[in-house]
């Protein structure tokens, strides 16, 4: 993957059902606002996911952030730099 | 046990919000809920077209801050609900809006009358619910009614699949209704910190928008003016938070605003912004916007604060509570300079909009009602020319006495919104200023008014085409008034007439004052047909894009 641009990782907990999906990916294309790379995963047994959205270090990530821990279905958003590296190594296996 | 339907436990679920009066249309996907419906204390309010149905509820809402329902079915009738729900998004109006949905089985096959109510309605509603068993209604409804309410308020849409509806379902207790959470509590070290910016600050002055109505903090704004000695501005929705007329009231800011008023923004070495969003009609171009002032910003909204602009000082909370607690933080000064420099802008710039009322200009009308009716009249408009005269030019004098669309501008809202005011506040008179290309967009509703026999008057300021558009043709299209000039002109007298409504025609009137005295007399809903001249414009304006010291007239006034 090009490293130029900075990038970061949000890691969003949210209540795990349909809509789920749409309301967070909603919030990034209404904005023009790209996501990289996205990973989601059941966790505590079905009950709540995990997202992780890959997305550049942008001035407006605050504000995504923000407008994020509105929405009802969204439990924690969290910034973690480190997990970065998960999409590192999953682009040596895709982007064969 | 109670034993029972969807259907009979949305209603009963609703009766126990305290929910009185329900706007909508009936369909195939809702029959079961109406069904229901038919045997509760519950009055329903039978729209002519879904858009009304949504503005009836937003007037509810609007007029008592209270989450307000409205009913539509699968479809068409969701599409032609959205419109007035992103509206109450846009102006944070706290509405919970139940679709009927085709059966769950058939959801996904582009069955008759199926849309994805769900995944349209996602960016125009605080929060949506697709109910998926009826066991959920138990706990969805109370929700949707506690996210409605809480924070910052906002339409909640509940799609419910008519299988769902029929179903039965089997429980041992009601749920308690949904109400708003508490708000957050602002910090101390922040409250100390806005005190002494406050204290130190040789020309400071209040913004009040929106929030600062839905919080009902009008009279702790007021307080804090007057021992600080802020002058106050507000956005089109802060309108009524306080008099209009009180000394230190320097009236709306932005785009149609006196020229003063924008001039006094840009001398201010402090803002406190209450309740406000930074829209671009109020802050024009928003860098240049007050460069030389701090701004501390208050909202219940945290994603509002730093949005458009960073401020200084941001307060998460509630601005009653906020204001009660900054109050007495806050040291007495008269700041003679300051408001001696506000007086100077007024003499240098005179208002544009009357001082007093009259009949020879739409403002001068408008004003002149506004000295005619009682205080407590509800003000409602539609959106254009007729909308900013209201907004520049009435007397306002309390909070939630003025109903209008900001944030979606949606021209159709004043006459169902007026509809639903005089609905919440029946012992009150309800006035509608609309414009004729407007009163067109939800004209059937003047079924639904005649039917429920609401106490509105509809001022039609008649100047037989989309003014605002004829206006910004005129001024930035080189006055190619293409597709804003009606063809025809429409007898509204003869059509509010044909829907039973009283008439009252100024055209060619020998004494204005007392036909519309006449008008005011009788109760239940009266259409008053004020011709207007196309050229009347709104004016100062700041042009589209334009920072605010940049005002079409406003300079001088005859
Ligand atoms: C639903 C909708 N369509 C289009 C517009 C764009 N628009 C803004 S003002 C206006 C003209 C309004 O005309 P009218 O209601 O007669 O009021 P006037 O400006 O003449 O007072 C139009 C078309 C809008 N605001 N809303």
């Amino acid at each position: 993957m090009p490293k130029s641009i900075p990038r970061t990782v949000l890691d969003v907990t949210v209540a795990n059902h349909p809509g789920v999906m749409s309301h967070v990916c909603g919030l990034f294309s209404r904005r023009a606002f790209n996501v990289e790379a996205i990973l989601c995963l059941p966790v505590n047994g079905g009950e709540v996911s995990r997202i992780w959205l890959l997305v550049n270090e942008d001035d407006r990530l605050e504000q995504m952030i923000r407008q994020m821990r509105k929405l009802q279905d969204v439990h924690d958003v969290r910034v973690c730099n480190e997990n970065t590296a998960v999409f590192d190594q999953l682009s040596t296996v895709m982007a064969q | 046990m109670f034993r029972m339907t969807g259907a009979q436990l949305v209603i009963q679920l609703l009766e126990r919000q305290g929910i009185q009066v329900i706007s909508g249309v009936p369909g195939g996907a809702n029959l079961p809920l109406y069904d229901a419906l038919s045997r509760s204390t519950i009055h329903h309010v039978l729209a002519r077209h879904e858009q009304g149905a949504g503005f009836i509820a937003q007037g509810m809402a609007r007029v008592t801050g209270k989450p307000a329902v409205c009913l539509a079915t699968s479809g068409p009738g969701v599409t032609n609900i959205l419109t007035a729900i992103a509206d109450a998004k846009l102006d944070s109006v706290p509405v919970v809006c139940i679709t009927g949905q085709v059966p769950s089985p058939l959801m996904g096959t582009d069955a008759f009358q199926e849309v994805d109510t769900y995944g349209m309605s996602i960016p125009i509603t605080k929060h949506n619910f697709l109910v998926r068993s009826v066991e959920e209604l138990l706990t969805v409804i109370p929700e949707a009614f506690r996210i409605a309410a809480s924070g910052r308020p906002g339409p909640v849409l509940v799609d419910i699949p008519r299988d769902i509806q029929v179903a039965e379902v089997h429980f041992a207790e009601w749920p308690q209704p949904g109400e708003a959470d508490p708000a957050p509590r602002a910090y101390d070290a922040d409250l100390e910190n806005a005190a002494s910016m406050i204290n130190a600050a040789r020309r400071p002055l209040l913004w009040i928008g929106g929030g600062v109505v839905a919080a009902g903090a009008g009279s702790q704004i007021l307080e804090l003016a007057e021992k600080a000695s802020m002058p106050m501005t507000m956005t089109l929705m802060g309108l009524g938070a306080v008099p209009r007329d009180h000394a230190l009231s320097i009236g709306m800011l932005g785009m149609h605003a006196e020229r003063y008023t924008n001039m006094a923004m840009e001398a201010c070495d402090l803002i406190l912004a209450a309740g406000v969003r930074f829209d671009d009609r109020a802050t024009g171009k928003v860098q240049e916007f007050c460069p030389n002032a701090k701004i501390i910003h208050i909202d219940i909204d945290h994603s509002e604060i730093d949005k458009i602009r960073t401020a200084s000082l941001g307060i998460l909370g509630s601005i009653n509570e906020v204001l009660e607690e900054l109050l007495p933080r806050v040291q007495e000064n008269t700041r003679t300079e300051w408001l001696e420099y506000i007086s100077a802008l007024r003499g240098a710039f005179p208002q544009h909009a009357p001082a007093e009322g009259g009949h020879d200009s739409p403002q001068r009308l408008i004003r002149r009602v506004g000295e005619l009716v009682e205080d407590d009249t509800i003000i409602c408009t539609d959106v254009g020319k007729h909308q900013m005269w209201t907004a520049q030019s009435y007397p306002f004098r309390h909070e939630r006495q003025w109903l209008t669309s900001g944030g979606l501008g949606t021209m159709g809202f004043g006459l169902p919104a007026a509809i639903g005011a005089s609905l919440a506040a029946p012992e009150r008179r309800v006035i509608c200023f609309s414009g004729d290309g407007s009163l067109q967009m939800n004209i059937q509703e003047l079924a639904t008014a005649a039917e429920q026999r609401a106490n509105v008057t509809v001022v039609l300021l008649n100047n037989n085409c989309l003014g605002l558009v004829h206006q910004q043709q005129e001024l930035f299209f080189k006055a190619n008034y293409f597709s804003s000039e009606y063809q025809i002109a429409v007898d509204f007298i003869k059509i509010a007439e044909g829907f039973g409504w009283r008439t009252v025609d100024l055209a060619g009137s020998s004494d204005p004052d007392a036909d519309l005295a006449n008008a005011f007399a009788g109760r239940g809903p009266c259409l008053v047909h004020v011709p207007v001249d196309r050229e009347e414009k709104v004016l100062p304006m700041v042009p589209p894009g334009a920072a605010n010291r940049v005002m079409i007239e406003g300079e001088k006034h005859a």
